[in-house]
């Protein structure tokens, strides 16, 4: 008797956003699948399908046989992992004041570090436009690095920060009571324990990198161009509806790839640290 | 443990002024008595002037504000029961189905509605089609934070609730609607803030008809350099800034919440 009135309950809280991303965010997905299977239209778009015979790998074995594409790709990964690199090097020294300042001074200093997301993304990449068109750097690979390192850098801040945070003092104390030097006892304790954090940063950087296309776009040069200027070509400009889709569907697969390798970084990483603590 | 160093605070406030710099010569520059953005000449409200006058602009200001109140009023209920499900019921499908919008690229985002839009619902593209794209990306956001909120609050309420004869419904209302409140206020102006600001997916699912603030910013700055832009950039900087104070007011952990996802 009870247990009626409940269940429908579970059932009104559960079902509408379930059934409005089932419908907005997992068909749509699903139809980027069925898309790159299909032909292009004449005029852009899909060409008709009358039946399921008509579907084809085309667009990806044409990807697979332009190496210009598989260079595009790897170039993508190169310029999202010195991105990654490089905001963990900014990142470090602000994280770690940040966990070392007196508790009442940490939310400000946190604060500090998100405002400039207040900005919209593309007045931050619009900054870079003014700050390296007098120096002549606009339209080069360093002005595609530089603005894709200053929208993603708080990203890596703040999940490097709440793992310093969590960081056990006495085990600096210790080691430097044992002789330790500053430097031995970062590169043997507190970096070792950071990797978690640089970890779930790199994730948060790394994997939107890849998708970019209006950094590339306003800040580099033809040659500077990612996967996701790729993307945005096939359906904006060429459109080629499938081609794209099936872009879209290796980049998909790519992220899905980093997820999972980051999945299982993450738990032989905790149990590094177990073993250490 | 030991206070910063003198080296630990020289390296962090350079990367502050390497996120701050950049940003602060374009506040500067809005007003620059210049066409050109190269060099200070003398303090002007004329590019504030010149942004009211420009017609395509507010229009744009216009649907991005209607836009962003619609899509976040829907975002945070339906935001609101995912974070309540994902937190009482223990589906294993439906974080997965919640968060993975949040954690994708944006840009495969924006590419399957648009060919959703186009194929399947044969839509003309604009107002609606921005408007479900708005909702769909800030649902995981708002769920986010009010199971954040959920998971801090103390089970037992809820079971002293129900011994008192509570029906679900009124539980619902009389305990968990007024506690979870400061974090649907949270996730609505985190909501708006997402979308007043969203360019990427926007841009794929816009057509040619309708335009946002952000879409207006960037045909501009596809074109030129105009001080202008830095105008409308600063205006939508202090909006977007008093929208995330006041959301941290709100909700602590909106910050880390921000983080984690």
């Amino acid at each position: 008797m009870s247990r009626r009135p409940v269940d429908l309950t579970r059932w009104l809280v559960v079902a509408p956003p379930t059934l409005f991303l089932l419908a907005f965010f997992l068909a749509p997905a699903l139809i980027v699948v069925a898309a790159s299977l299909r032909e292009p239209g004449e005029f852009g778009g899909l060409a008709p399908l009358d039946n399921l015979r008509q579907l084809t790998a085309e667009s990806y074995r044409f990807l697979l046989g332009d190496p210009i594409y598989a260079e595009i790709f790897a170039r993508s990964f190169v310029v999202a992992a010195l991105t990654t690199l490089i905001c963990v090097v900014l990142a470090y020294p602000l994280a770690w004041l940040i966990a070392r300042s007196p508790k009442r001074r940490r939310d400000f200093l946190v604060l500090l570090v998100v405002l400039p997301f207040a900005s919209n993304f593309l007045v931050r990449i619009y900054a870079w436009i003014m700050l390296l068109g007098p120096a002549n750097l606009l339209y080069t690979p360093f002005a595609v690095i530089a603005g894709l390192v200053y929208v993603h850098l708080p990203f890596m801040v703040l999940p490097l920060y709440t793992n310093l945070e969590k960081h056990d003092p006495a085990l600096l104390e210790a080691a430097q009571d044992l002789g330790a030097s500053r430097w031995t006892r970062f590169w043997r304790i507190t970096f070792p324990l950071s990797l978690p954090g640089i970890g779930s940063g790199s994730a948060l950087v790394f994997i939107p990198v890849l998708g970019m296309f209006a950094v590339p776009e306003l800040l580099g040069g033809t040659g500077d161009i990612l996967i996701g200027n790729l993307i945005k070509e096939q359906f904006l400009d060429n459109r080629d509806w499938p081609l794209g889709s099936a872009l879209s569907i290796l980049l998909t697969a790519a992220v899905l790839g980093l997820a999972g390798v980051a999945a299982l970084a993450g738990r032989r990483g905790a149990g590094g640290t177990g073993a250490v603590s | 443990m030991k206070k910063p160093g003198v080296w630990l605070w020289a390296a962090a406030l350079t990367v502050y002024a390497f996120l701050y710099l950049p940003l602060a010569i374009v506040v500067i520059f809005s007003f620059n008595d210049s066409m050109l953005n190269a060099e200070w000449v003398g303090f002007t409200w004329r590019w504030y002037a010149t942004l009211i006058h420009d017609g395509e602009m507010l229009q744009a200001a216009g649907n991005s504000l209607l836009i962003a109140l619609l899509s976040s009023a829907c975002a945070t209920v339906l935001g609101a029961s995912a974070g309540i499900a994902m937190h009482r019921y223990r589906f294993r499908w439906l974080p997965l189905l919640v968060l993975t919008p949040v954690a994708m690229p944006e840009i495969l985002l924006g590419v399957s509605l648009l060919l959703f839009f186009r194929q399947v619902l044969d839509l003309t593209l604009g107002f609606l089609s921005i408007l479900v794209a708005h909702i769909t990306f800030s649902i995981g956001f708002v769920a986010v934070i009010v199971r954040a909120r959920l998971a801090g609050m103390d089970e037992s309420l809820f079971e002293a609730a129900r011994d008192l004869g509570a029906t679900p419904w009124t539980t619902f209302r009389r305990i968990t609607l007024p506690l979870i409140l400061p974090a649907l206020a949270a996730g609505f102006l985190m909501s708006f803030t997402l979308s007043i600001d969203d360019f990427v997916i926007t841009f794929f699912v816009a057509g040619v008809g309708v335009s946002t603030l952000p879409l207006q910013i960037y045909s501009m700055i596809k074109v030129a350099v105009t001080p202008e832009v830095n105008a409308v950039s600063t205006l939508l900087m202090a909006l977007t800034l008093t929208l995330i104070l006041v959301s941290t007011r709100l909700a602590p952990d909106v910050l880390k919440g921000r983080g984690a996802v």
